[in-house]
């Protein structure tokens, strides 16, 4: 099989059911389906996993790059698009959750919540910020917005910084997990700062992965 | 009447000294089992069963929430942070021999067994509301007494302004108390006349049966009007104080977490809006209800902030 094939039939298939999971045992919680429950607070239960998936998808994408870079394997870019709409998918359902279950419909507490609750206020943002990135993910939007594609999709850098901040905001006082995740995100950003550095000392290399990090090559 | 407990014959109850030499071995056998990976806390024998009448003035006619809940989804941070941690480690902790320090501002002092501190009073059974202040609540039918009428055996004396209560601190017993997120040994605290009050219990069992370590064996306090963290667990130390006592989520978080911690859905935690909770084992639709004033406990207790700045205090 081709590269393209492989991708096209084996990986990104793979990859499409493996981001399926969590909402599968969500799902499966939730009509106590193969002995899964949700536990004794299930609302909390369904926030936490939806948003903390979101969390990991949203890294998983920005990880993809710098993986495709050190390992040499440019064709891994093809799986960054639907790693990034099921972060949005997963950061929607996670908004639906607290909107229908935690806050029952609930149109002025929500509307307090998002105007007077910080963590909230930036964990909404980010959502917003998201829109625009899943409804500008199509070829045809890629091709249509030419260069100004890129500028737009680098708001994923602020979105997964106040994605992993709205996680530490709002926890009581263990804060390890959310740190666990600051710190593989600045890694993350740590690694681009260090290659745009990296790339303007070496100014005129017009390397050939200048053309390879242009997402969405699928 | 919602909540169905059937009264244990007189057969079937155990004196309390039997029963706290069970639960010893009851821990043992817990723990030998976490260790052969054979199970954990939740496949131990049940736990000794207590004599208590209900009392019916004091019990909210609401659905209690299921033992297992109540069991297994605990702030307990002795035993770890996560709410199922409580229940996974506190196998460890040695409820017999367990002993109280009372001090200060009274005219018995001394340290006192449980057996001591428990002998005069008649258990009763009071179902109450528990609101944690992260927002979820629970029902749950406690056996225990009035804490005023422990504390009344000591004779406070008229500088008694405070009454604080403080937890084991012993990290070979209680393992969380390795990690930081709290200074140790927990502490609180209540104004005299909120400790006196009919309403503030102390506790040894819940649904007729004793109190699981990580519910905060042998001994523990229950403020029904007030967030969660206020009813301390684990008691082996009580002081009368004239000057109000430092609390472990105030010290904490002090913008947060006040010495009143009253249930108030109008003052919002710093973070997050208190105007509605989950009601644990309602469900996934319809978990949601709103917070009462002071945990829908105003009648009785209001009384006692007369005149006070709830928004200031809180």
């Amino acid at each position: 099989m081709r590269v393209e094939q492989r991708y096209r039939y084996v990986w990104k298939p793979l990859v499409f059911i493996a981001a399926l999971l969590p909402a599968l045992s969500m799902l499966a919680g939730v009509f106590g389906i193969a002995g899964q429950r949700l536990g004794a607070d299930p609302v909390e239960e369904l926030l936490l996993t939806c948003g903390k998936t979101a969390l990991n998808l949203l890294l998983l994408t920005l990880a993809v790059t710098p993986l495709a870079r050190i390992a040499h394997r440019p064709q891994l870019l093809r799986l960054r698009r639907m790693l990034g709409l099921f972060a949005f998918a997963y950061a929607a359902l996670h908004f639906a959750v607290y909107l229908a279950l935690d806050r029952a419909f609930d149109a002025s507490m929500v509307v307090e919540d998002i105007t007077r609750r910080p963590y909230i206020t930036i964990g909404f943002t980010a959502l917003l910020l998201l829109l625009p990135l899943a409804a500008t993910s199509t070829q045809r939007m890629m091709r249509r917005l030419g260069r100004r594609w890129q500028h737009l999709h680098r708001l994923v850098y602020l979105i997964a910084i106040l994605g992993v901040w709205h996680y530490y905001w709002q926890v009581k006082r263990d804060v390890t997990e959310p740190l666990v995740y600051a710190g593989i995100l600045a890694v993350l950003l740590g690694w681009r700062v260090w290659q745009r550095r990296g790339a303007r000392v070496r100014a005129a290399a017009t390397s050939t992965y200048g053309s390879a990090t242009a997402p969405g090559r699928t | 009447m919602i909540f169905k407990y059937h009264q244990p014959p007189p057969s079937e109850i155990t004196p309390p000294g039997v029963y706290l030499d069970r639960r010893r071995w009851i821990a043992a056998a817990t723990a030998s089992l976490a260790f052969a990976g054979a199970g954990d806390a939740a496949e131990a024998p049940p736990l000794a069963k207590l004599a208590a009448k209900r009392n019916a003035r004091y019990s909210v006619a609401e659905t209690t929430t299921a033992y297992e809940d109540i069991t297994s989804y605990n702030n307990f941070y002795e035993f770890g942070t996560g709410k199922g941690d409580p229940q996974r480690n506190a196998a460890t902790l040695r409820t017999r021999p367990w002993s109280v320090t009372i001090a200060g501002e009274a005219e018995t002092r001394g340290s006192f067994t449980l057996e001591d501190i428990l002998k005069p009073h008649a258990l009763e059974e009071r179902v109450y509301r528990l609101r944690c202040v992260e927002r979820w609540s629970m029902v749950i039918p406690w056996v225990g007494f009035p804490l005023g009428d422990l504390l009344r055996r000591f004779k406070p004396t008229a500088d008694a302004k405070f009454v604080a209560f403080r937890t084991l601190h012993d990290p070979r017993q209680m393992p969380g108390q390795s990690a930081g997120w709290l200074e140790w040994p927990y502490v609180e605290g209540l104004r005299i006349d909120e400790a006196m009050h009919p309403l503030a219990l102390l506790a040894v069992g819940l649904y007729g049966r004793v109190l699981p370590n990580q519910n905060g064996a042998p001994l523990r306090l229950v403020v029904p009007w007030k967030y969660g963290f206020k009813s301390i667990k684990s008691i082996v130390g009580i002081t009368f104080t004239r000057t109000m006592p430092p609390t472990s989520w105030n010290i904490a978080a002090p913008r947060e977490y006040g010495f009143y911690a009253n249930v108030n859905p109008a003052v919002a935690h710093p973070r997050w809006s208190q105007a509605t909770e989950r009601r644990i084992g309602a469900g996934l639709f319809d978990a949601t209800r709103p917070t009462e004033p002071f945990n829908g406990y105003a009648a009785e207790v209001a009384g006692l902030y007369r005149g006070m700045d709830l928004r200031r205090l809180f």
